[in-house]
């Protein structure tokens, strides 16, 4: 009967917290295990403003969650190829980025970008790569091309992980193929769907989680992967004496940058700012970077950064390296990489 | 456990032939045990890991209890581990509730019309995808401005844990003997005192294993409550499934470890309190 | 049963009353929303635009070739099928191991029963997604069944059995996952059974398998079913055991309507599907309750 009372007490006092004034307080959505919680302590001591983190697991859910009408949260953190979305669904309001004193420390690179002209709507936040790993030890050979990836040799046959995303499956066929992201032309697409259907006999498994395990356990000898995530999963493979690689094919990488942004149903405005111009401190933003094992868009933030990061080269690519970021397709190449993911995985 | 409780298999009675009672198929005890050690291998392992000294829940390195400090330390985990037990046991509650409920007026409130279309809305939940149901619900709350915190994600749980809850109850319920409530009723005894000391202690067995599913059911959710969850509302599983971009860590473990060891403990404290009044129940 | 006092009906419309409330007001109501988005257009970055189309149902059934002319095709009803044959073998499975083991636990002495309960229960108390991990860990290359046999020399280096990644792994997830879904009801239901009327029927009928089906089955029917449509229902919709025990190879219909309302953005499709879905249980309940009447009737003739 008491933990009744106790749980009716906190729901009670739970249901009164969310009526209560919204003054102070800030609700940021991220994905999970994103944000630094020395960066969020640090915030909250220096500005006194309350922080309440949600988490989601992709850009599909919190688009669906806006979408469908959910409300309550101040920042969002959409990546590069979903802001153009946002924006022309008008699910984020607009603000002068340039307007914050901290976007003086925004790398050249990240001020103009295609996704947000102008930065209206959006300030820089972490962003890295998509691209395979793999087990030098166990393959006898380096890779430089997506070749060894789509055409596996026979040490790698059926030993092969493949991201269950469409888009970065889709756009790694395009960069091996030499034909543009989003393709709206059928003859290519089925060029590309070609190449996915002559891999998957050697597909061991379709998953977007648990990369380095599969990897460090010898299941998987070459995986999609993402660079933060090889990167933690190299420093492992170090200790236990196996190898692991972050592979930049000569075809290019898929780079992805994630960006804060302000729902149109925010209710602090104010505070989201004062957070945005907060991350973009060279010494905050290396906070971040250190927590997420992703790199960040500040012009000086490496000096704060782990010496185990600065010199990474998952999160550094070689400078011959292309990076090409990927983009929101139009309706009709979306259509048509829907069709060929589902053929693949009939 | 007193003697009164045993069922005295009928091969010991005297004037019976030798024979092993029905009941007690040979092999039967072993397969149980064979059963629980397959349903808690994986618990094991669960916690075994634990311990993993690595950053990655799959591949052992060595020896640590480090993701239990981190798990402890760790706000947000702690937050969304709380979350999720309020939600759990509210909808467990409430849903249990409505289920005996409704499955009694449907099993002892006779034959009336529409009876096959409400055992139909009932167990409507059950046959609608998760997915649909995340982003209808969250459609309709919206629409109707529905906001009420963690009042929302209770709401959605206790509507996809009633037919959980429902289905062994309405099964305990079907072809159940109804001379003892007679009996209860000739004897004078109230309508409410006919069901607390009869119809309920009868009804047991299956409110709770209605009431179990339904905690387990909510305890796992991800979907749904991943779409109605609000700001500040986010549960265990919404948080573990979201890990993906860093890979899932033995920290998700070692909570899983620290509420598997409290729910065990509240277990005992329960088992231990209500062993002490034998003869309640009646049978 | 037939006359019940006046005030009866009211006293049941107020005990059905909460539970049909809720449901309906939150599961009837959004459904039926979905029922009508699954007739509109979809928007191109997810939700709908309010103009009639029932280009999803076409869908369902024809093939849209990438040059967009449209073929007859199973595509789609191949998933359906899948998903179907994957939720049967995961409900046959768990009645062969839950029927046993909900036997076992209704004959334990009365004070026991309860902590069956419990300990069954308890190990789902954790994550799915973490107990499925688990049995990564299990099944997996190195993992716990390998590793006696690689002790033993009987597998080398580099060399495994080949548990991961297979039907025969999906087929242990979903038993695991839904087990309690099934053990849970069928107990409620045979713990109520009088034990002696079983051993009288024991002593009439001249072998055990008579005395089986001809008492035994009957008395824990309902809770047979409940537990097979408990188990079957939700495990068609099940993904993540394919997804990471079988490999994620094809696609189940689960991951498919999740799919529509995610990456394909094509909420109407992801409705339509769900309508098909709801409409072909619905059928199969029908179909269900239209037997189990006649059999009742059948018997009542007798």
């Amino acid at each position: 009967m008491k933990l009744k009372t106790t749980l009716l007490t906190s729901v009670a006092l739970t249901l009164a917290a969310g009526a209560v004034n919204a003054e102070g307080k800030l609700n940021i959505y991220n994905w999970t295990d994103y944000t630094s919680p020395e960066v969020i302590e640090k915030f909250e001591k220096e500005t006194g403003i309350d922080v309440t983190l949600d988490t989601y697991d992709t850009n599909e859910t919190l688009l669906a969650k806006l979408q469908a009408g959910a409300t309550g949260y101040d920042i969002i953190v959409p990546t590069s190829n979903f802001v153009p979305i946002f924006i022309s669904e008008g699910l984020v309001q607009e603000f002068d980025a340039a307007e914050l004193p901290n976007f003086k420390h925004v790398a050249e690179r990240w001020r103009e970008v295609d996704w947000d002209p102008g930065r209206k709507y959006s300030v820089p936040f972490t962003w890295g790569s998509a691209s395979i790993a793999y087990r030098p030890d166990l393959l006898g050979k380096t890779i430089d091309s997506y070749a060894d990836f789509f055409e596996p040799p026979e040490a790698a046959q059926g030993r092969i992980s493949v991201f269950k995303s469409p888009e970065e499956i889709v756009n790694q066929a395009h960069l091996y193929l030499g034909s543009p992201f989003c393709s709206e032309d059928p003859g290519e697409m089925q060029k590309v769907q070609d190449l996915l259907m002559a891999q998957k006999p050697y597909v061991l498994v379709y998953s977007s989680e648990g990369m380095n395990d599969r990897l460090l356990n010898g299941d998987v000898i070459i995986s999609d992967h993402w660079n933060g995530y090889a990167f933690k999963g190299r420093e492992l493979a170090e200790e236990q004496g196996k190898e692991l690689v972050y592979a930049y094919p000569k075809e290019g990488v898929i780079g992805w940058a994630d960006n804060l942004m302000i729902p149109a149903s925010a209710e602090n405005l104010e505070n989201a700012k004062t957070f945005m111009n907060f991350m973009m401190d060279p010494e905050n933003m290396a906070l971040q970077s250190n927590f997420t094992g992703y790199g960040g868009p500040i012009a000086g933030q490496a000096e704060f950064m782990d010496a185990s990061m600065r010199d990474a080269p998952e999160i550094n690519a070689p400078d011959d390296a292309k990076v090409v970021f990927s983009f929101a397709c139009s309706a009709k190449a979306q259509s048509l990489i829907d069709r060929v993911w589902t053929n693949v995985l009939r | 456990m007193t003697a009164q409780d045993d069922i005295v298999p009928a091969a010991a009675l005297p004037g019976t032939k030798v024979r092993r009672a029905f009941g007690e198929v040979p092999g039967l005890k072993t397969l149980a045990f064979c059963f629980l050690a397959f349903l808690y291998l994986p618990i094991g392992v669960l916690v075994a890991y634990s311990f993993n000294e690595g950053n990655i829940v799959m591949v052992w390195t060595g020896f640590s209890t480090d993701w239990y400090a981190q798990a402890l330390a760790d706000a947000d985990i702690r937050k969304a581990a709380m979350n999720s037990l309020i939600v759990a046991v509210s909808a467990t509650a409430i849903s249990t509730t409505c289920a005996t409920l409704a499955a009694l007026a449907l099993a002892r409130g006779g034959a009336f019309r529409g009876k096959v279309a409400l055992l139909g809305l009932i167990s409507l939940p059950l046959m609608v995808p998760e997915i649909v149901t995340a982003v209808a619900t969250l459609v309709f709350f919206s629409s109707i401005g529905l906001r009420l915190g963690l009042g929302n994600v209770i709401i959605a749980h206790t509507t996809f844990c009633i037919p959980f809850a429902f289905m062994p109850i309405r099964a305990r319920l079907e072809g159940m003997d109804t001379t003892l409530e007679q009996a209860s009723r000739d004897l004078y005894a109230s309508d409410w005192e006919t069901f607390r000391l009869v119809t309920l202690p009868l009804l047991m067995p299956g409110v709770l294993a209605g009431a179990m599913l339904a905690f387990v059911i909510s305890m796992d959710d991800f979907i749904i409550t991943l779409m109605v969850a609000g700001a500040g509302d986010t549960t265990l599983p919404v948080y573990i499934y979201s890990m993906i971009r860093q890979g899932i860590t033995p920290e998700v473990n070692a909570v899983s470890s620290i509420l598997l060891l409290f729910s065990i403990a509240m277990v005992t404290a329960y088992w231990f309190t209500t062993r002490q009044k034998p003869g309640r129940n009646i049978h | 049963m037939a006359n019940l006092p006046e005030n009866a009906t009211l006293r049941r419309s107020l005990a059905l009353g909460p539970a049909v409330l809720i449901v309906g007001a939150f599961m009837l109501v959004p459904v039926a929303i979905m029922g009508v988005y699954s007739f509109l257009e979809a928007k191109s970055f997810g939700g709908v635009t309010w103009s009639f189309s029932g280009d999803a149902y076409v869908q369902l059934f024809y093939e849209r070739l990438l040059d967009d002319s449209l073929r007859l095709s199973s595509g789609y009803l191949i998933i359906i099928a899948r998903s179907f044959f994957l939720a049967l073998v995961a409900t046959v499975s768990c009645l062969i191991v839950g029927f046993p083991v909900a036997w076992f636990i209704a004959r334990r002495p009365l004070g026991q029963r309860n902590m069956w309960i419990l300990l069954i229960t308890i190990p789902f108390w954790t994550n799915q997604l973490v107990r499925t991990f688990a049995w990564i860990i299990i099944l997996g290359r190195n993992g716990v069944i390998e590793a006696p046999f690689r002790w033993a020399g009987l597998l080398g280096e580099g060399e495994t059995l080949g548990l991961m990644y297979s039907d025969f792994a999906i087929a242990v997830g979903l038993t695991y996952t839904f087990i309690p879904l099934m053990v849970l009801p069928i107990y409620a239901s045979l713990e109520k059974l009088d034990f002696s009327l079983v051993e009288a029927g024991a002593d009439l009928y001249s072998s055990r398998w008579e005395t089986f089906s001809r008492i035994v089955i009957p008395l824990s029917k309902p809770g047979i079913v409940a537990g097979c449509l408990l188990v079957f229902i939700p495990s068609l919709g099940a993904f993540i055991q394919p997804d990471l025990l079988g490999g994620g190879k094809k696609l189940m219909l689960g991951t498919l309507v999740q799919f529509q309302f995610s990456t394909a953005r094509n909420w109407p499709f992801g409705s339509a599907i769900a309508m098909i879905l709801l409409a072909f249980v619905i059928a199969f309940l029908m179909l269900y309750a239209r037997a189990a009447r006649g059999a009742k009737a059948m018997e009542m003739r007798r």
